[in-house]
């Protein structure tokens, strides 16, 4: 499916104002400002900003534009005339693909102030590191008397407010965690956070020897910086779904007194007459009026044959008009339509799907308790030991948990997370889901969809040498009349051959038929089958007749770029691929034989797919779908993982945990081994976090670890494992 | 040791002017595109229409 298809028809002038923007006082400020937002999937460097933002500038009308390298994206500052679509296809000219971005949905505050009020408490907790790190440096160093008792002092006034402000997170998460009566691993981190600053007071006012001021901040920011890794990630991945959801700006044409106005869908009300142009994709379901045309069903049922559309006939939203204008009685629009109904099945079926339980969830299964464990035995060895010691004993269990708490568990997996998830990016995939990446390194099956995932859902012309050079000559001039793709498609074919074109007097072209012209003195049509008295043949084809004679054109869909290397290679790491689609059989077995995919199902109906993805998950197999149309919806969604193109539909794209960005498929044979590689060093920095473990915890238990074995430990451990993620490759 | 109270709280001070720098620097949106700024240095075409 080609990008131009997204925002209903071509040359549609609809000023971004009139984009949906939920509230109008947004609507307002979009309107005076005419700011314009369009993402540039294919930016990555230095030199791509400059000849875009030279291109925009040297746009009548645009005030300035500004490259954000990080989300992939151009802002446009512009008078209110200046439309998404020429800035598009001013961008397209010096090579960069660019999609209009709905602007009102791309507000991602919410997740924006998250993220800003976590960089300020890890900034916060840092500045109050290095100053307690430093105060402490006296202490270690065998200050005595009066002089400790004053750094410590002052690193309790760094301290305590540090703790209080910066532990939130962790002291909220616990609490919630508390009430359900979980213990997830936020209760240890702030037991150990409340404990260490409260016993460091305590022994402070005493003027005792030990404070953990130094091991409380610092274990307060290693926990924030994995935390913040986590909520970056996350948030990329968020504002980049929040993008391709705002890459479908939903307008219609709709006639009102014989004037067409474009609306959003929202405003759209059954009844009304929606006007759809050739090329454009129904924005409702509705009943033909005026008009025949053929359409496209191709993202909804997989079919990549053209369907005939006559007035009376029903049309559903999602499918595309390829030849004549129609003009649609509105019978469901928006939630109501049955591409949202579809939309809505595949949230049940998500919300089916089995919890999947993350390594880090099951490292803090396991983890939590033993925390608590050692550091209460500890305790209540130590109170039986000393004769009832509480302060020793309390010292003892606060060293116990802050040795034991998990600051490296908690930067092991985020910091893994993020090296993946950037390298993936880079390669155009992003990963939606936080567990995607765990899951995706668990797959040994590969399912594909065929037409829009396999195929780019254009046509090429199959057998163009079997035809005498005459025919090719006529066809090829009768196809120079028509916007057809399959007319397009054979148009080009023949220019590529080199055919002179015949002449071709009074072309017509006769929606959702064909053309015809007169050649010779003769009638002549290019069209479907029974409009040219041909016999229809099993795949995509067009047919000619002229010289009193038919022939036919097949077509096959041209393969999507690196298609061949992404299977080439799954089966080089041992994947078993079947290719299951809703097309006629005979074209998906051109395309398996082509491909090389011995095991393949035809006309497979979007039930039958699940229940096919589903058998092979129950036969103990780990399924990666890989998927675009509304017909994958519900198999990406049963599938252990799923992958669609960004340019599949929006449902598709929800259900689906992993969105390819770019056209070319190859990155999705590198993203398996790049999730399994990730994976792995996930487990080693548990072991590594373990091993420190191993060494210091004994430590403590004996009442050796001081707040410098407690410092050493702990950021020793940190920046090992972050060291060992970046290692990914 | 009369020193220690000077130099602690100047210490301190530079530190508080960092953590500031950096409060600002995130109010005033800065870390907002840090690939695409680490890139425009890179890049030799004036720049006479900064960010705001």
């Amino acid at each position: 499916m080609s990008v131009v298809e997204y925002g209903q028809g071509g040359g549609m002038a609809a000023c971004p104002a009139c984009v949906v923007v939920p509230l109008a006082q947004q609507q307002a400020q979009v309107a005076a400002r005419g700011r314009l937002m369009l993402s540039l999937p294919s930016a990555h460097c230095a030199a791509c900003i400059s000849p875009v933002e030279a291109a925009l500038a040297a746009v009548p009308g645009v005030d300035s534009s500004r490259v954000n390298l990080t989300m992939k994206r151009v802002s446009v500052d512009a008078v209110a005339g200046v439309t998404a679509e020429a800035l598009v296809a001013v961008l397209a000219g010096v090579g960069f693909e660019a999609h209009e971005l709905d602007a009102g949905l791309l507000s991602a505050t919410e997740t924006d102030r998250q993220g800003r009020e976590l960089l300020m408490r890890l900034g916060v907790a840092f500045f109050s590191m290095m100053n307690v790190m430093l105060l402490s440096v006296a202490v270690w160093s065998g200050a005595e008397g009066a002089t400790r008792d004053m750094f410590h002092w002052i690193s309790a006034m760094i301290a305590v407010p540090t703790v209080i402000f910066c532990g939130q997170p962790f002291f909220r998460s616990a609490w919630a965690g508390v009430r359900v009566g979980r213990l997830g691993m936020d209760f240890p981190i702030s037991l150990a956070l409340v404990l260490a600053s409260s016993i460091s007071l305590f022994e402070t006012i005493k003027s005792g020897h030990h404070a953990y001021f130094d091991a409380a901040v610092m274990l307060c920011f290693f926990l924030l910086l994995g935390r913040y890794l986590d909520h970056r990630t996350r948030a990329v991945a968020r504002s980049a779904a929040e993008e391709l959801a705002a890459l479908e700006v939903p307008r219609a044409c709709v006639l009102v007194d014989g004037a067409e106005v474009v609306r959003v869908i929202s405003e759209v009300a059954v009844g009304d007459l929606v006007r759809v142009r050739p090329g454009g994709r129904m924005p409702v379901d509705g009943v033909v009026e005026v008009g025949a045309s053929e359409v496209d069903r191709s993202l909804l049922t997989g079919e990549s044959l053209p369907v005939f559309m006559g007035e009376g006939m029903v049309v559903a939203a999602g499918e595309v008009n390829l030849t004549g204008p129609l003009v649609l009685r509105v019978t469901a629009a928006g939630r109501d339509s049955s591409l949202h109904r579809m939309a809505d099945l595949v949230a049940v079926a998500e919300s089916a799907k089995t919890k999947y339980t993350t390594l880090a969830e099951r490292a803090a299964r396991f983890y939590s308790p033993l925390v608590h464990i050692l550091s209460f035995s500890a305790f209540g060895y130590w109170m039986w030991a000393t004769g009832g010691d509480l302060r020793f004993a309390i010292n003892i269990s606060a060293a116990v948990l802050i040795i034991t708490c998990p600051c490296a568990l908690g930067l092991a997996v985020p910091a893994v997370v993020t090296a993946a998830s950037g390298k993936l990016f880079r390669k155009g995939l992003l990963l939606k889901h936080g567990t995607a990446l765990e899951r995706l390194a668990q797959v040994d099956t590969v399912v594909f969809d065929k037409t829009g995932t396999l195929t780019m859902g254009a046509p090429e012309v199959a057998d163009l040498a079997a035809h005498p050079v005459w025919a090719l000559e006529v066809a090829a001039g009768l196809a120079l009349g028509s916007a057809h793709p399959l007319a397009q498609a054979l148009a080009a074919a023949a220019r590529a051959e080199g055919v002179v074109p015949a002449e071709v007097s009074d072309l017509r072209e006769v929606p959702g038929y064909g053309v015809e012209g007169v050649w010779r003195g003769e009638v002549v049509r290019l069209g479907r089958a029974d409009w040219c008295g041909a016999q229809a043949l099993a795949v995509t084809a067009t047919y000619l007749s002229a010289g009193g004679e038919t022939q036919a054109f097949a077509f096959a869909d041209r393969l999507r770029p690196g298609a061949e290397a992404a299977i080439a290679q799954f089966k080089a790491q041992g994947m078993r691929i079947k290719l299951i689609s809703g097309d006629v059989p005979g074209a998906v077995g051109a395309l398996a034989a082509r491909l090389g995919i011995a095991d393949w199902v035809a006309g497979a109906l979007p039930a039958e797919k699940v229940a096919l993805v589903r058998g092979m998950t129950a036969e103990g197999r780990r399924v990666l779908m890989v998927g675009d149309g509304l017909n994958d919806t519900a198999a990406l969604a049963a599938a252990h993982v799923s992958i669609s193109p960004a340019t599949a539909l929006d449902a598709a794209r929800t259900a689906s945990d992993i969105v390819l960005l770019g056209q070319d498929m190859a990155p999705i044979g590198d993203a398996t081994r790049i999730a399994r590689q990730a994976t792995r060093r996930m487990l080693e920095n548990f072991g590594i976090s373990a091993a420190y473990n191993v060494i210091a915890v004994p430590l403590a238990l004996m009442g050796a670890a001081t707040p410098l074995a407690a410092a050493l430990a702990m950021s020793l451990s940190s920046i090992t494992v972050s060291l060992n993620a970046m290692r990914l490759k | 040791m009369e020193i220690l109270s000077i130099l602690i709280p100047v210490s301190l001070l530079l530190g508080g002017v960092g953590l500031l720098a950096f409060i600002w620097a995130m109010k005033t949106k800065q870390f907002d595109d840090p690939s695409g700024d680490a890139n425009r240095i890179l890049m030799k075409d004036w720049d006479d229409k900064p960010k705001q």
